[in-house]
C-alpha cells in the first residue's frame, strides 16, 4: 500500500512570550494512519494540536493538509473553518462535551454545517420543507450509527454529562467522527479508563482507521494505546521533535529513552548546584 | 427532636426580624395638620406582632423536619390561611402577612407531606419525566385557553385587563431575552435598549410620515435587530460577568441619547400622541374622521372604550404566542442548538466547525427583534413614550423572570411575570409591605427552587421510538 500524505507539518514553532512552547517540530502525518504524538508532561504535545486546529495561530511554520476536500494551508485558517471546510476534528484532554444536553443532541450539533445549508439557513427549516426533513432523518441515523456502535443507544436521551467517564470519551470522539472529517485529533483520549475501556479504545481506533479510512493523529501517555495501535510515532521533548519512526523504531531510540527516564550520569549536575539541591532535600 | 436547636433557631430569626422591623415598621414619619412639618409616630406593637408571626412561622417550619408534625401543621396553617380573613380584626396588616406565612408553611407541609421534594430531586439527577415536565405539558394549553377568554369572564374588569396587558407584555419581552439568555447563554443586561429602539422606532416614523402600526411593527422588530447586531459585534470576545458589564452600559447609552438627543426623540418630554392601532383600518374612536368607519359602528356595537383595551391585550397576546411558537420552533433548528451548545462549551463548538460569531449575532439579533415588536406595542398602547420607561430597572425585571422562571423555559417565563408582575399588583392593599411581599416570593423562588420555577429542558431532537426498541434488547 502506498502512503499517501496528509497533514504536513514543516518548521512549526509556537511561543508565549519567552518560552518556546514547540520548536522547529516538522513530521508528516499518513492517510489511514495512526500518528501518535508522545513525550513527556509540558513537551507541547497539545500545543501542537492547537495550532493545528486553529486555537493558536503559530507565527512560524506551515501546516498543509491534503485530503478528501482539498488541499489547505492551515495555519492561515479560523479556528472553526479548519474543522468546517478542511475537515480536521478533535477532541480534548479535558473533555468537552455539551453536558447538559443530551447524547444524541451532542452527535446531532457536530453534523451542524450540514444541517445548517439544508435548513437554508432556518427559513426552509422554519417552514419544516421537505428537504429539511430529509437532511434532519440523515443526521439522525448517522448519529444513530455511532450510538449503535458505542451501545449507547438506550441513552440517547440522557443529559451527556451524566454519562459514565468511558462513555463520555468515546461520545466526544464519535462527535468528532460525526463532523465527517478526513483528520481525526485525540488528546489523550485513553486518560481515566481502566485497562478494559483501553482495549475497547484501540479497537475503536483501528475501526475508524481501517473503515471510515481517515488519518488519526494521537496524543497519549497510554503506552499499550500508542505501541499496540500506531503506525508512525512522534516524540517531543520541551518543545523540540527528538525522535520519529515506527513503535519498535522508537521504543529502542536512546534520545526517547533519555526523555522519559532522564540522564544515567548524575555526575553532569555541577557540584555546587548539587550540593545545594541537597541541602534542600530534593535529591 | 432536638428542642433547644429549633428554639434557638426560631429565636435566631425573630431577632433577625425584631432588628429589621424596628426601623422600617416601628417608626413612621406623618404630617404635622396644619403643615407645620413632620412628626414621628411609633408603632411597636406592628414590631412585636411581625416578630411574634416570625417566631411561629420559624418553629412551625423547623417542627416540618419532623414526620409526625407535618399532618398537624398542614391543617393548622390551611385553617389560618383560609380562616384569617373571616376573623374581625383592627389591623389588615396582620390578616394580610398571616394569610400569606400561613399560605406558604401549608404549602412547604403539603410539599413534604405527599412526598414530592423526594419526586424533585430524583428530577435533578436525570430530569426525566418529571413533575416539571408535567406542569409544562399541561401548563400550556391551559394558559393559552385561560388567555384567550380572560377578556369575557364576569370577574374580569378594566383594570384586571390593564394588568393582564401588562403582564404579557413582560411574557413576550421575558420569552425574547430568553433566545439570548437561556437558549445562547450571553448575559444581557441591557435587553431594554432594544425595547427602547422598537418604541421610539414605531413613535417617530408614526409621527414624522405618518404611517401605521401594522406598516411599522416589522420596521420597529427590524431595527432593534439591527441594534442587536450592533450590541453583538463589540462583545463577540466576552462572555459571563464582561459581557453583562457592557450590555448594561449600551442599556445606559440608548437611554442617555434618547434622553439627550432632544431634536430627534424629544428628550426628556418624550414624544407624545403615538399614534393608537386600529382593526384593519377602522380606529377605535366614537367618533371617526371623515370617510373612516370605526371599529363599534362595523360591528354594530355601542361605543365603549375597553374594545381598545381588548384589542390590546389580544394583540400582545399573539404577539406573545408568535415569539414563543418562533422560539419553541427555532430551539428544534440547527440555530437553536447551536445557540444551545454555545451556552454549554464555546471551544468545543469552534471544534466542530460552527461560526461562533454567527451564531451569537443571530441570537442577538433575533432576541432584539421581539423587544422591538414589544416596544412598538408598548408605544401604541401608552400613547406617550420618554426615555424613563427605559430604565436600567426594567432590565432587571425581565432577566429576573428569564432566571426565575428557569433558564431556557418557556413556560417558566410566564409564571414567572405572572408572579413578579402581578405580586406587586395583588397586594396593593399592603401599601407599603407590597415590595417586601415581592422580595420574599423571589427569596423563597430561589432557596426551593434554586434553578428557577420549571428548569426542565425538552431535548430538541429524539430518536424515533422504533430505533430505541430495537436497542433495548
Amino acid at each position: 500500500m502506498t502512503r499517501t500524505p496528509l497533514l504536513q507539518v514543516d518548521h512549526l514553532t509556537m511561543r508565549f512570550g519567552g518560552l518556546v512552547a514547540v520548536n522547529d517540530v516538522s513530521f508528516t502525518a499518513y492517510d489511514r494512519e495512526i500518528t501518535a504524538i508522545i513525550g513527556p508532561n509540558g513537551a507541547g504535545k497539545t500545543t501542537v494540536f492547537n495550532c493545528l486546529t486553529g486555537f493558536y495561530n503559530a507565527p512560524v511554520g506551515r501546516l498543509k493538509l491534503t485530503g478528501a476536500r482539498g488541499e489547505f494551508l492551515l495555519e492561515r485558517m479560523d479556528g472553526f473553518r479548519i474543522a468546517q471546510q478542511a475537515g480536521v476534528a478533535r477532541t480534548f484532554q479535558n473533555i468537552r462535551l455539551f453536558p447538559r444536553m443530551t447524547v444524541l443532541e451532542n452527535l446531532i450539533i457536530a453534523q451542524h454545517n450540514v444541517l445548517m445549508r439544508a435548513s437554508g439557513y432556518t427559513l426552509a427549516g422554519l417552514f419544516g420543507l421537505k428537504s429539511y426533513r430529509d437532511a434532519e432523518r440523515d443526521a439522525i441515523d448517522l448519529a444513530r450509527l455511532w450510538l449503535d456502535r458505542l451501545g449507547l443507544t438506550s441513552q440517547a436521551d440522557w443529559e451527556a454529562g451524566n454519562l459514565p467517564y468511558g462513555s463520555q470519551r468515546r461520545l466526544e470522539i464519535a462527535r468528532a467522527m460525526c463532523t465527517r472529517p478526513v483528520l481525526l485529533c485525540l488528546d489523550e483520549p485513553a486518560a481515566g479508563l481502566n485497562p478494559r475501556e483501553s482495549a475497547e479504545l484501540r479497537e475503536l481506533l483501528i475501526e475508524i482507521r481501517d473503515q471510515h479510512k481517515i488519518g488519526i493523529l494521537l496524543i497519549e501517555h497510554d503506552m499499550s494505546v500508542v505501541m499496540g495501535i500506531s503506525d508512525h510515532i512522534v516524540v517531543l521533548d520541551y518543545g523540540r521533535m527528538i525522535a520519529g519512526g515506527t513503535p519498535a523504531e522508537v521504543r529502542s531510540d536512546p534520545a526517547v529513552i533519555r526523555a522519559y527516564l532522564g540522564e544515567e550520569e548524575t555526575d553532569q549536575i555541577p557540584p555546587e548546584v548539587a550540593g545545594d539541591l541537597h541541602q534542600e532535600g530534593r535529591i | 427532636m432536638d428542642v433547644r436547636a429549633l428554639l434557638k433557631d426560631a429565636g435566631l430569626a425573630a431577632f433577625v426580624a425584631f432588628m429589621l422591623a424596628l426601623p422600617m415598621i416601628g417608626f413612621q414619619t406623618v404630617d404635622v395638620s396644619g403643615g407645620h412639618g413632620i412628626t414621628v409616630v411609633t408603632r411597636f406593637g406592628d414590631v412585636a406582632i411581625t416578630v411574634a408571626l416570625v417566631l411561629v412561622g420559624r418553629i412551625a417550619l423547623g417542627l416540618l423536619d419532623n414526620t409526625s408534625w407535618r399532618l398537624p401543621i398542614l391543617l393548622v396553617s390551611a385553617a389560618i390561611a383560609i380562616g384569617m380573613p373571616f376573623v374581625k380584626n383592627p389591623y389588615p396588616v396582620i390578616t394580610n402577612l398571616s394569610v400569606m406565612a400561613a399560605a406558604v408553611i401549608a404549602i412547604r407541609a403539603t410539599w413534604l407531606y405527599f412526598g414530592l421534594s423526594a419526586v424533585v430531586e430524583r428530577d435533578e439527577g436525570n430530569r426525566l419525566g418529571d413533575a416539571a415536565a408535567f406542569v409544562g405539558r399541561w401548563f400550556g394549553p391551559v394558559f393559552v385557553i385561560f388567555a384567550v377568554i380572560f377578556p369575557f369572564l364576569p370577574t374580569t374588569s378594566r383594570y384586571l385587563l390593564d394588568l393582564g396587558i401588562l403582564v404579557l407584555t413582560y411574557v413576550m419581552l421575558g420569552w425574547g431575552l430568553n433566545v439570548v439568555v437561556g437558549l445562547a447563554g450571553l448575559l444581557d443586561l441591557g435587553y431594554v435598549a432594544f425595547y427602547a429602539v422598537g418604541a421610539y422606532s414605531y413613535a417617530i416614523i408614526a409621527h414624522e410620515f405618518g404611517w401605521s402600526f401594522w406598516a411599522c411593527l416589522p420596521l420597529a422588530g427590524l431595527f432593534a435587530a439591527f441594534f442587536g447586531v450592533i450590541l453583538g459585534f463589540p462583545v463577540l470576545r466576552l462572555r459571563g460577568d464582561y459581557l453583562a458589564i457592557v450590555t448594561l452600559g449600551f442599556g445606559e447609552i440608548i437611554r442617555i441619547v434618547l434622553l439627550n438627543w432632544s431634536s430627534f426623540s424629544g428628550g426628556p418630554n418624550g414624544i407624545s400622541g403615538v399614534p393608537r392601532p386600529s382593526f384593519l383600518g377602522m380606529p377605535f374612536t366614537a367618533n371617526p374622521p371623515e370617510g373612516t368607519t370605526s371599529f363599534h359602528q362595523f360591528f354594530g356595537l355601542d361605543f365603549s372604550p375597553e374594545h381598545r383595551i381588548v384589542f390590546l391585550y389580544y394583540l400582545i397576546l399573539a404577539l406573545a404566542l408568535v415569539t414563543n411558537s418562533f422560539t419553541l420552533r427555532i430551539r428544534k433548528l440547527p440555530i437553536g442548538r447551536a445557540w444551545e451548545a454555545l451556552r454549554e462549551d464555546e471551544i468545543a463548538c469552534r471544534a466542530l466547525g460552527i461560526n461562533p460569531t454567527n451564531t451569537k449575532l443571530t441570537a442577538f439579533a433575533i432576541g432584539a427583534m421581539f423587544a422591538g415588536f414589544a416596544g412598538a406595542f408598548f408605544a401604541t398602547r401608552q400613547g406617550f413614550i420618554s426615555p424613563e420607561s427605559f430604565a436600567f430597572i426594567e432590565s432587571a425585571v425581565i432577566l429576573a423572570i428569564v432566571v426565575l422562571g428557569g433558564m431556557g423555559s418557556q413556560i417558566g417565563v410566564v409564571l414567572a411575570a405572572v408572579l413578579l408582575i402581578g405580586i406587586p399588583e395583588f397586594f396593593r392593599e399592603l401599601a407599603q409591605y407590597r415590595m417586601l411581599a415581592f422580595g420574599a416570593a423571589m427569596v423563597g423562588i430561589m432557596i426551593w427552587r434554586p434553578r428557577g420555577l420549571l428548569a426542565h429542558r425538552d431535548p430538541s431532537i429524539r430518536l424515533p421510538e422504533a430505533a430505541k426498541a430495537g436497542a433495548d434488547d
